[in-house]
Protein backbone atom coordinates (compact mmCIF):
# COMPACT_ATOMS: atom_id res chain seq x y z
CA UNK A 1 0.00 0.00 0.00
CA UNK A 2 1.48 3.38 -0.95
CA UNK A 3 2.49 5.76 1.81
CA UNK A 4 0.51 8.91 2.46
CA UNK A 5 1.12 11.60 -0.17
CA UNK A 6 1.77 13.98 2.70
CA UNK A 7 4.67 11.83 3.93
CA UNK A 8 6.10 11.46 0.46
CA UNK A 9 5.76 15.09 -0.64
CA UNK A 10 8.97 16.35 0.99
CA UNK A 11 10.85 13.35 -0.42
CA UNK A 12 9.67 14.28 -3.89
CA UNK A 13 10.53 17.92 -3.34
CA UNK A 14 14.03 17.09 -2.18
CA UNK A 15 14.78 16.20 -5.79
CA UNK A 16 12.44 18.47 -7.71
CA UNK A 17 13.83 21.48 -5.83
CA UNK A 18 17.19 20.58 -7.36
CA UNK A 19 15.72 20.75 -10.85
CA UNK A 20 15.01 17.05 -11.24
CA UNK A 21 11.94 16.49 -13.41
CA UNK A 22 9.26 14.28 -11.91
CA UNK A 23 7.88 11.59 -14.23
CA UNK A 24 4.40 10.48 -13.22
CA UNK A 25 3.32 8.27 -16.11
CA UNK A 26 4.73 5.79 -18.61
CA UNK A 27 4.28 8.46 -21.28
CA UNK A 28 6.43 10.84 -19.24
CA UNK A 29 9.17 8.19 -19.03
CA UNK A 30 9.02 7.41 -22.74
CA UNK A 31 9.23 11.11 -23.58
CA UNK A 32 12.20 11.60 -21.25
CA UNK A 33 14.04 8.67 -22.80
CA UNK A 34 13.23 9.82 -26.32
CA UNK A 35 14.67 13.24 -25.55
CA UNK A 36 17.72 11.47 -24.16
CA UNK A 37 18.67 9.78 -27.42
CA UNK A 38 21.40 12.40 -27.57
CA UNK A 39 23.40 13.57 -24.58
CA UNK A 40 23.39 12.40 -20.99
CA UNK A 41 20.41 11.59 -18.77
CA UNK A 42 20.12 10.66 -15.11
CA UNK A 43 17.03 8.78 -13.97
CA UNK A 44 16.60 8.44 -10.20
CA UNK A 45 14.28 5.81 -8.74
CA UNK A 46 13.26 7.53 -5.51
CA UNK A 47 11.83 5.66 -2.52
CA UNK A 48 10.59 6.14 1.01
CA UNK A 49 12.86 3.82 2.95
CA UNK A 50 15.34 5.72 5.04
CA UNK A 51 17.85 2.88 5.05
CA UNK A 52 19.14 4.11 1.71
CA UNK A 53 16.94 6.82 0.28
CA UNK A 54 17.81 9.18 3.11
CA UNK A 55 21.33 9.33 1.70
CA UNK A 56 20.42 8.89 -1.96
CA UNK A 57 18.52 12.15 -2.35
CA UNK A 58 21.14 14.43 -0.78
CA UNK A 59 23.76 12.50 -2.74
CA UNK A 60 21.98 13.30 -6.00
CA UNK A 61 21.60 16.94 -5.00
CA UNK A 62 25.27 17.24 -4.15
CA UNK A 63 26.38 15.58 -7.37
CA UNK A 64 24.17 17.85 -9.45
CA UNK A 65 25.48 20.89 -7.63
CA UNK A 66 29.12 19.97 -8.09
CA UNK A 67 28.95 19.20 -11.81
CA UNK A 68 29.33 18.23 -14.53
CA UNK A 69 25.58 18.02 -14.65
CA UNK A 70 23.75 15.57 -16.93
CA UNK A 71 21.86 17.16 -19.81
CA UNK A 72 18.59 15.84 -18.37
CA UNK A 73 17.60 14.61 -14.94
CA UNK A 74 14.36 12.94 -13.92
CA UNK A 75 12.87 10.83 -11.16
CA UNK A 76 10.15 8.28 -10.61
CA UNK A 77 8.88 7.32 -7.16
CA UNK A 78 8.84 3.59 -6.43
CA UNK A 79 5.80 2.39 -4.52
CA UNK A 80 3.95 5.60 -5.37
CA UNK A 81 3.95 6.20 -9.10
CA UNK A 82 3.68 2.57 -10.09
CA UNK A 83 3.17 2.97 -13.83
CA UNK A 84 6.04 5.39 -14.23
CA UNK A 85 8.34 3.25 -12.12
CA UNK A 86 7.54 0.12 -14.13
CA UNK A 87 8.16 2.04 -17.35
CA UNK A 88 11.47 3.35 -16.02
CA UNK A 89 12.61 -0.12 -14.96
CA UNK A 90 11.65 -1.32 -18.41
CA UNK A 91 14.46 0.82 -19.77
CA UNK A 92 17.00 -1.41 -17.98
CA UNK A 93 15.21 -4.78 -17.95
CA UNK A 94 18.28 -6.89 -17.24
CA UNK A 95 18.90 -5.22 -13.89
CA UNK A 96 16.95 -6.43 -10.85
CA UNK A 97 14.58 -3.77 -9.51
CA UNK A 98 15.81 -1.86 -6.49
CA UNK A 99 14.97 1.44 -4.93
CA UNK A 100 16.45 3.86 -4.46
CA UNK A 101 18.65 3.44 -7.48
CA UNK A 102 20.09 5.59 -10.23
CA UNK A 103 20.52 4.95 -13.93
CA UNK A 104 22.76 7.10 -16.08
CA UNK A 105 22.40 7.06 -19.85
CA UNK A 106 24.55 8.42 -22.62
CA UNK A 107 22.91 8.78 -26.04
CA UNK A 108 20.14 6.54 -24.79
CA UNK A 109 22.45 3.73 -23.66
CA UNK A 110 22.76 2.73 -20.01
CA UNK A 111 26.38 3.40 -19.01
CA UNK A 112 26.19 3.42 -15.21
CA UNK A 113 23.86 2.02 -12.59
CA UNK A 114 23.92 2.54 -8.84
CA UNK A 115 21.71 -0.06 -7.14
CA UNK A 116 20.25 0.26 -3.68
CA UNK A 117 22.78 -2.01 -1.99
CA UNK A 118 25.58 0.30 -3.05
CA UNK A 119 23.81 3.24 -1.39
CA UNK A 120 22.86 1.56 1.90
CA UNK A 121 25.06 2.55 4.79
CA UNK A 122 26.99 5.10 2.78
CA UNK A 123 27.06 8.84 3.25
CA UNK A 124 25.53 11.36 0.89
CA UNK A 125 29.09 12.44 0.08
CA UNK A 126 29.97 8.89 -0.95
CA UNK A 127 26.92 8.65 -3.18
CA UNK A 128 27.67 12.06 -4.69
CA UNK A 129 31.28 11.08 -5.35
CA UNK A 130 30.25 7.94 -7.18
CA UNK A 131 27.71 9.82 -9.30
CA UNK A 132 30.11 12.65 -10.04
CA UNK A 133 32.75 10.17 -11.19
CA UNK A 134 30.23 8.63 -13.59
CA UNK A 135 29.14 12.04 -14.86
CA UNK A 136 32.75 13.01 -15.48
CA UNK A 137 33.65 9.76 -17.15
CA UNK A 138 30.83 9.99 -19.63
CA UNK A 139 30.78 13.72 -20.22
CA UNK A 140 34.40 13.82 -21.25
CA UNK A 141 35.30 16.15 -18.38
CA UNK A 142 38.56 15.03 -16.81
CA UNK A 143 39.22 17.69 -14.14
CA UNK B 1 14.30 12.47 5.81
CA UNK B 2 13.62 8.78 6.07
CA UNK B 3 11.55 6.14 7.75
CA UNK B 4 12.38 4.36 10.97
CA UNK B 5 12.18 0.74 12.02
CA UNK B 6 12.26 0.41 15.77
CA UNK B 7 12.99 -2.87 17.49
CA UNK B 8 14.74 -4.51 14.57
CA UNK B 9 18.33 -5.67 14.16
CA UNK B 10 20.83 -3.05 13.02
CA UNK B 11 20.97 -4.70 9.60
CA UNK B 12 17.24 -4.22 9.08
CA UNK B 13 16.67 -2.83 5.59
CA UNK B 14 20.20 -3.56 4.44
CA UNK B 15 20.94 -5.94 1.58
CA UNK B 16 23.06 -8.73 3.01
CA UNK B 17 24.86 -11.91 2.01
CA UNK B 18 23.99 -14.83 4.28
CA UNK B 19 26.42 -17.72 3.98
CA UNK B 20 25.67 -21.12 5.46
CA UNK B 21 27.60 -24.19 6.49
CA UNK B 22 26.07 -26.01 3.53
CA UNK B 23 26.11 -25.40 -0.23
CA UNK B 24 23.52 -22.57 -0.01
CA UNK B 25 24.24 -18.88 0.06
CA UNK B 26 21.58 -16.18 0.07
CA UNK B 27 21.29 -12.50 -0.79
CA UNK B 28 18.32 -10.45 0.34
CA UNK B 29 17.13 -7.43 2.25
CA UNK B 30 17.53 -8.15 5.93
CA UNK B 31 14.34 -7.91 7.94
CA UNK B 32 15.68 -9.14 11.24
CA UNK B 33 18.32 -11.28 12.91
CA UNK B 34 17.82 -13.02 16.23
CA UNK B 35 19.15 -16.05 18.08
CA UNK B 36 17.12 -18.46 16.00
CA UNK B 37 16.99 -17.13 12.47
CA UNK B 38 17.87 -14.60 9.83
CA UNK B 39 14.84 -13.27 7.99
CA UNK B 40 15.32 -11.94 4.46
CA UNK B 41 12.94 -10.20 2.09
CA UNK B 42 13.14 -10.25 -1.71
CA UNK B 43 15.90 -12.84 -1.63
CA UNK B 44 17.66 -15.03 -4.12
CA UNK B 45 20.03 -17.90 -3.46
CA UNK B 46 22.71 -20.04 -4.96
CA UNK B 47 23.44 -23.68 -4.26
CA UNK B 48 26.73 -25.41 -4.92
CA UNK B 49 29.57 -24.29 -7.12
CA UNK B 50 31.53 -21.14 -6.55
CA UNK B 51 29.70 -19.13 -3.91
CA UNK B 52 31.98 -16.12 -4.16
CA UNK B 53 31.66 -15.84 -7.92
CA UNK B 54 27.88 -15.77 -7.53
CA UNK B 55 28.10 -13.14 -4.79
CA UNK B 56 30.42 -10.99 -6.90
CA UNK B 57 27.89 -11.05 -9.74
CA UNK B 58 25.13 -10.15 -7.29
CA UNK B 59 27.22 -7.26 -5.98
CA UNK B 60 27.21 -5.55 -9.37
CA UNK B 61 23.48 -5.02 -9.79
CA UNK B 62 21.67 -6.95 -7.06
CA UNK B 63 19.44 -10.02 -7.23
CA UNK B 64 15.99 -10.82 -8.51
CA UNK B 65 13.43 -11.27 -5.76
CA UNK B 66 12.70 -14.98 -6.05
CA UNK B 67 11.64 -15.36 -2.42
CA UNK B 68 9.40 -12.67 -0.95
CA UNK B 69 10.28 -13.83 2.58
CA UNK B 70 12.97 -16.32 3.48
CA UNK B 71 13.94 -17.66 6.90
CA UNK B 72 17.44 -19.06 7.35
CA UNK B 73 18.01 -21.01 10.58
CA UNK B 74 20.67 -19.19 12.59
CA UNK B 75 22.40 -22.50 13.41
CA UNK B 76 23.21 -22.89 9.72
CA UNK B 77 24.52 -19.35 9.25
CA UNK B 78 28.27 -18.87 9.14
CA UNK B 79 28.32 -15.18 8.21
CA UNK B 80 26.13 -12.19 7.47
CA UNK B 81 27.73 -9.31 5.59
CA UNK B 82 26.60 -6.33 3.59
CA UNK B 83 26.36 -6.91 -0.16
CA UNK B 84 27.41 -3.30 -0.71
CA UNK B 85 30.80 -4.06 0.80
CA UNK B 86 31.55 -6.92 -1.57
CA UNK B 87 34.26 -5.87 -4.00
CA UNK B 88 34.39 -2.38 -2.51
CA UNK B 89 38.19 -2.30 -2.73
CA UNK B 90 38.11 -2.83 -6.49
CA UNK B 91 35.65 -0.01 -7.17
Amino acid sequence: MPYSPLLVKPMREELTAAGVQELLSAEDVDRFMEEGREGTSLLVVNSVCGCAAGMARPGVRAALASGPRPDRTATVFAGQDLEATAAARGKFPDIPPSSPSMAYFKDGELVFFLPRHRIEGRSAEDVAAELTAAFREHSGVTA
Amino acid sequence: MGTFHQGKHELHGITVVVDTDGPEIWVGRCDDVDDDRVILHDADGHRGGDKEAWVERAAKFGVWAKHKRLVVPRARVTSVRRLGEVGLAER
